[in-house]
C-alpha cells in the first residue's frame, strides 16, 4: 500500500526539536565562564550579545585565531541585553552591543568597532525619492495611507516593519520617537534580506533596512531606491561621516579596563585590518 | 502476549529478550514527547507563574517588550489558514486520485503520480520564495498590500496537497478488486461505483489523509513566515495579512530574552495544545466509524 512517502507529518516535530536543541545550548552557556592563560595571546574568548554585531565579530575572530593560533574566539547571540548581562556577570569576556550605550551602562567600558545605518527603502518605480520625518511617522503611524498625500501615485501604501526584538526596529523607533505599539505595519519581517525582497515585491511599499544591506542589493540591481531623511541622502559614506541621522554605533563591550587576549583582541578589531571584514559586513568602518 | 513454542533451543529467552527490547523501544519514543513537553512547560513557567494563562487570551496586543501577551489573534490565524488550505486541498487531492485511478490511461496516470511525488519532495522554503515573488505581488495587484491570509492558504494548499493525493492514491488501490468486479457485475456506472463502493471501503485512509495535512497545514513555518505579513491581527478577510503560531515562534526566538522568549514557549504550547486537541477530535470523529 505505501508507495506514499511520509516527509509532512513531522513538521511540527521540527519545530519543538529546535527548542531543544536551543535549550541544551542555553544551558551549555554559563558553563563557558571567563579562562585566563599566563601567555597574553593564548587561550579562549568569550563572546556574546548582539545579533547584529556577531557576524562581524566572528569574521574578524576567525582571522584574529588565525593570526595567534593558540586562540579561541567563541561568539554567541542573544542580543544587546544578553551581551550587557553576561558582561556584568562575568558570563562573557567581551560583549556586543548595536545601539549607543545607555546611562545606567556607564560602568562598562566601550569600544566602538563599526557604524551601521538604518535607511528607508521604497521600490524604484516609486517617484518619491525624500520623505520627511513627521511624513515617515504619519505613514508608519496609520495616519497617511496613500502615496498621493505625500506627492506620489494613487496607491495604498504597504507599510513594511520588523519583528519585535531586532535591534533595526529599535534603532527606527528610537529615531522617530515612536513606540512599536503605534506602527501599523501590513507587513512584518524578519532579516534584511526578507525586507528588501518585500519591498522589491511590492511597487508601493516601504520598509526599513541596514543601509549597508539595501546599497549593496541596490548595486545589484534589486529594484529598491534608499529615501534620504533630513535632507542627507541615505549611504555608507554619509553613516561614516556621521551625518545621517538614523544610524548607531556598533560596540563592543567589557567589565573591567581590558587587558592582556581582550585588549588585544578590541584593539584589533579597531584597527584598518578588519575595515575589509567590516564593509563585508555592509556595516561601516570609523573614519580614522 | 504469545510466546512462540516453535524455537527448541532456547524456549523462551528469544521472546523474553525481544519482548524487553520492544518495551524499551517504545518507551523512548513515548519518553520524547513527554520530555520535550515537559520541557515547553519549564520554559514557559517563569512567564505562566508570573502573569497567568488568561493574559495569554485577554491582552490587548501582542507586544512582549512592552508586556502584552495576546496570542488570540495568532490562533485565529494558525485556525484560518489550516482550515481553508485543508478545504481546498482535500476534495482536490481525493478527487485527483479517482482521476488517477479510475478515468486517466495508465501512462498518464503514471507521470501525474510522479508529478504529484516530486510537489511532495520540494523543500517549504522554496514555495515560500516562489509565493514572495510570484504570488504576493499577484494579490497586491488584486487588492494591495499582498502578503495576506488567501496567499498562506494558497501555498499551504499546494504544499498540503501532495500528501492528501498520494495517501488517498494509495488507499484507492487498496480498495480490493472483487468489490469493484462486483459493483461492474452489477452494471453500476463508474461515478456509482466510487461513490457508492470505492469511497466506503476507502475511508479510512482517506481519513489518514486529512489528518496528515491538517498536521502539516499547522505546522509549516517557512513558507507562511515568507507570505503571510506576519502582522499580529484577526483577520477580518482574506486580503488581511495574518502570522501563524509557528510563524511568530520563528520570527522571534533569534531575538527574544527573558519573559519574551517565555512567551513564545507559551506559543508553542498552545500549537501542542492544537495539535492535541486535533487528535482527540479526529479521534472522536473515527471512533467506530472510520476504522472499525
Amino acid at each position: 500500500m505505501y508507495r506514499y512517502r511520509d516527509s509532512s507529518g513531522l513538521k511540527v516535530g521540527h519545530v519543538f526539536s529546535a527548542f531543544l536543541v536551543l535549550a541544551l545550548f542555553g544551558a551549555h552557556d554559563t558553563a563557558t565562564a571567563q579562562t585566563t592563560a599566563p601567555d597574553p595571546l593564548s587561550g579562549k574568548l568569550v563572546v556574546t550579545g548582539s545579533s547584529t554585531v556577531a557576524p562581524l565579530i566572528a569574521e574578524i575572530g576567525k582571522r584574529f585565531e588565525r593570526l595567534n593560533p593558540k586562540v579561541r574566539v567563541d561568539v554567541q547571540t542573544g542580543g544587546s541585553s544578553r551581551g550587557v548581562t553576561d558582561v556584568r556577570q562575568g558570563l562573557a569576556d567581551i560583549g556586543m552591543i548595536s545601539r549607543a550605550m545607555k546611562d545606567d551602562e556607564k560602568d562598562l567600558h566601550a569600544f566602538t568597532v563599526a557604524r551601521d545605518g538604518v535607511g528607508i527603502i521604497v521600490h524604484k518605480d516609486n517617484p518619491i525619492r525624500t520623505l520627511s520625518d513627521e511624513q515617515v511617522i504619519a505613514i508608519y503611524t496609520g495616519k497617511i495611507t496613500n502615496w498621493k498625500e505625500v506627492g506620489g501615485k494613487e496607491a495604498a501604501i504597504t507599510v513594511v516593519s520588523k519583528a519585535e526584538g531586532r535591534s533595526t526596529l529599535e534603532v527606527f523607533l528610537h529615531y522617530f520617537k515612536l513606540k512599536n505599539t503605534d506602527i501599523k505595519p501590513h507587513v512584518v519581517i524578519g532579516d534584511n534580506e526578507q525586507g528588501v525582497k518585500t519591498v522589491a515585491g511590492n511597487r508601493n511599499a516601504i520598509g526599513y533596512v541596514s543601509i549597508g544591506t539595501a546599497e549593496y542589493d541596490e548595486s545589484q540591481g534589486v529594484p529598491i531606491t534608499l529615501l534620504s531623511t533630513g535632507g542627507v541622502p541615505a549611504s555608507t559614506e554619509s553613516v561614516r561621516n556621521g551625518t545621517f541621522p538614523i544610524s548607531r554605533p556598533l560596540h563592543i563591550v567589557t567589565r573591567t579596563a581590558p587587558a592582556g587576549l581582550a585588549k588585544a583582541f578590541i584593539e584589533y578589531a579597531q584597527s584598518k585590518a578588519a575595515h575589509d571584514l567590516i564593509t563585508q559586513q555592509y556595516f561601516v568602518p570609523l573614519a580614522n | 502476549m504469545t510466546s512462540s513454542h516453535s524455537n527448541i533451543l532456547c524456549r523462551w529467552q528469544t521472546d523474553d529478550l525481544l519482548c524487553w527490547l520492544l518495551r524499551g523501544l517504545a518507551a523512548i519514543a513515548g519518553l520524547v514527547v513527554v520530555v520535550i513537553v515537559g520541557f515547553l512547560i519549564a520554559e514557559a513557567l517563569p512567564v505562566l507563574s508570573l502573569i497567568g494563562l488568561g493574559r495569554f487570551f485577554t491582552d490587548p496586543s501582542w507586544h512582549p517588550a512592552e508586556g502584552f501577551y495576546n496570542l488570540t489573534p495568532m490562533l485565529w490565524g494558525t485556525l484560518f489558514a489550516m482550515a481553508g488550505s485543508v478545504l481546498i486541498a482535500t476534495p482536490l487531492g481525493i478527487l485527483s486520485a479517482v482521476f488517477c485511478h479510475h478515468y486517466a490511461p495508465p501512462a498518464v496516470a503514471r507521470s501525474y503520480r510522479r508529478l504529484i511525488e516530486l510537489l511532495a519532495g520540494i523543500p517549504s522554503v522554496v514555495y515560500g520564495f516562489w509565493g514572495l515573488v510570484v504570488l504576493v505581488p499577484l494579490i497586491g495587484d488584486i487588492h494591495p498590500p499582498g502578503p495576506s491570509l488567501l496567499a498562506g492558504i494558497l501555498i499551504l494548499t499546494i504544499m498540503i496537497l501532495p500528501t492528501i493525493t498520494l495517501m488517498a492514491d494509495a488507499s484507492l488501490a487498496n480498495v480490493p478488486q472483487h468489490y469493484l468486479r462486483g459493483a461492474a457485475a452489477l452494471g453500476l456506472p463508474r461515478w456509482a461505483t466510487i461513490r457508492g463502493v470505492v469511497f466506503p471501503a476507502a475511508k479510512s485512509g482517506l481519513f489518514t489523509g486529512v489528518i496528515l495535512e491538517t498536521g502539516r497545514a499547522i505546522g509549516e513555518t517557512m513558507a507562511i513566515l515568507m507570505v503571510c505579513g506576519n502582522v499580529v491581527q484577526t483577520p477580518s478577510s482574506l486580503f488581511d495579512p495574518i502570522r501563524t503560531l509557528t510563524a511568530n515562534i520563528a520570527l522571534e526566538m533569534a531575538y527574544a530574552l527573558g519573559d519574551h522568549r517565555a512567551a513564545l514557549f507559551v506559543s508553542g504550547l498552545v500549537l501542542m495544545a492544537m495539535i492535541v486537541g486535533l487528535a482527540i477530535a479526529a479521534e472522536w470523529i473515527s471512533r467506530g466509524r472510520i476504522y472499525g
